[in-house]
């Protein structure tokens, strides 16, 4: 692939680091990456990787647009009301940036289907809200070997984790299994503010692009915490768990499990 | 005793154990918190029996949802 003119003038600002250039624009061009949950942190996350000339796209979402999400789902506009997020989120890709394949996974992830739409991509984006989806995603990315971006946020609070399976510490390092349902609260029960996805999703854009231009250090064995009252950002330095039940030396899990499955077993497990 | 929770250098009572420290930090929910005690992170179990020591530093981890509204 080489970089037409009009490609050159769009990314000039970043072709001209010294990071990126010709080669790492084109790199870009021809990456692929997923972005799960067409919400919060996937909406800056979505914009800013089009933006910046990732060539394939993929936005999973099954839900549609509704009014509550505007405050913060910033890919969505008023006109959207009541039609399909992946389709929202589609057309102000393409209107940023013609450049970019955008494909769109109408769906809810599950044990059957994720490994098949995750395994066409260099690198997930999770922008989900639900504790069981974010154990598959990293589950599923552990047994395809698909680095992603974790991320969380609530009220003023957000976190984020860069994970190669394998090589660096998984979300089930962290947390064993997924809270019983309604036990933590979601942005919809606590309150979140829009800005803070916006700073955390772009966040996890820019680890995208580090990781597809293979620059920089990524935020692997680090858990980077920021709170937007206090504007302070945290590192946490996470080693990898050796009782981990995904990754550890004594694997426990060793195929992806659907979502009550999940909760099953952490109501039987004695951890 | 002095122990460094979350980054910052915090005056606990002595002897105590992961448990009594998540009480003593009236953590909310604590069952829905991974602790990080020097670098390795506990398991659940092992929280009754964990004693800390001064300088200690302890990490209080909280699950945390995301941008994507779950209905």
């Amino acid at each position: 692939m080489s970089l037409n003119e009009r490609q050159i003038e769009r990314y000039s600002r970043q072709i001209i680091l010294e990071e990126v250039g010709g080669t790492g624009q084109e790199k870009l061009l021809s990456s692929k990456v997923l972005i799960v949950g067409a919400g919060g942190l996937g909406a800056p996350a979505a914009l800013y990787l089009a933006a910046a000339g990732v060539g394939t796209i993929g936005i999973v979402d099954y839900d549609k647009v509704d009014l509550t999400n505007l405050q913060r789902q910033i890919i969505h506009y008023t006109s959207d009301i009541g039609t399909d997020k992946v389709n929202s989120a589609k057309a102000k890709i393409q209107a940023i940036n013609p450049d970019v394949t955008v494909r769109i996974h109408q769906a809810r992830l599950t044990a059957e289907n994720i490994s098949e739409i995750i395994h066409q991509y260099d690198f997930v984006i999770d922008g989900t809200d639900n504790f069981p989806a974010k154990f598959l995603i990293n589950d599923a990315c552990y047994f395809e070997k698909i680095p992603f971006s974790h991320a969380g946020i609530l009220r003023f609070d957000g976190q984020l984790i860069t994970v190669l399976p394998g090589e660096t510490t998984c979300y089930r390092c962290i947390f064993r299994s997924p809270p019983p349902a309604g036990v933590v609260p979601s942005c919809s029960q606590a309150g979140v503010i829009g800005a803070l996805a916006g700073v955390i999703g772009s966040l996890q854009a820019a680890e995208a692009i580090k990781y597809l231009l293979g620059i920089g250090s990524l935020l692997t064995n680090t858990l980077l915490t920021y709170n937007t009252l206090t504007m302070e950002f945290r590192k946490v330095w996470l080693n990898r768990n050796p009782n981990c039940p995904l990754c550890g030396k004594n694997p426990q899990i060793t195929e992806l499990m659907d979502q009550e499955q999940v909760v099953c077993d952490l109501k039987s497990c004695k951890c | 005793m002095r122990l460094v929770i979350n980054g910052k250098e915090t005056d606990c009572s002595e002897n105590l154990t992961v448990t009594e420290l998540l009480v003593e930090q009236e953590v909310k929910m604590p069952d829905m918190v991974s602790v990080e005690l020097n670098g390795q992170i506990l398991r659940r179990h092992e929280f009754e029996n964990t004693a800390l020591k001064e300088n200690d530093k302890v990490e209080f981890l909280y699950f945390m949802g995301g941008g994507r509204e779950l209905k």
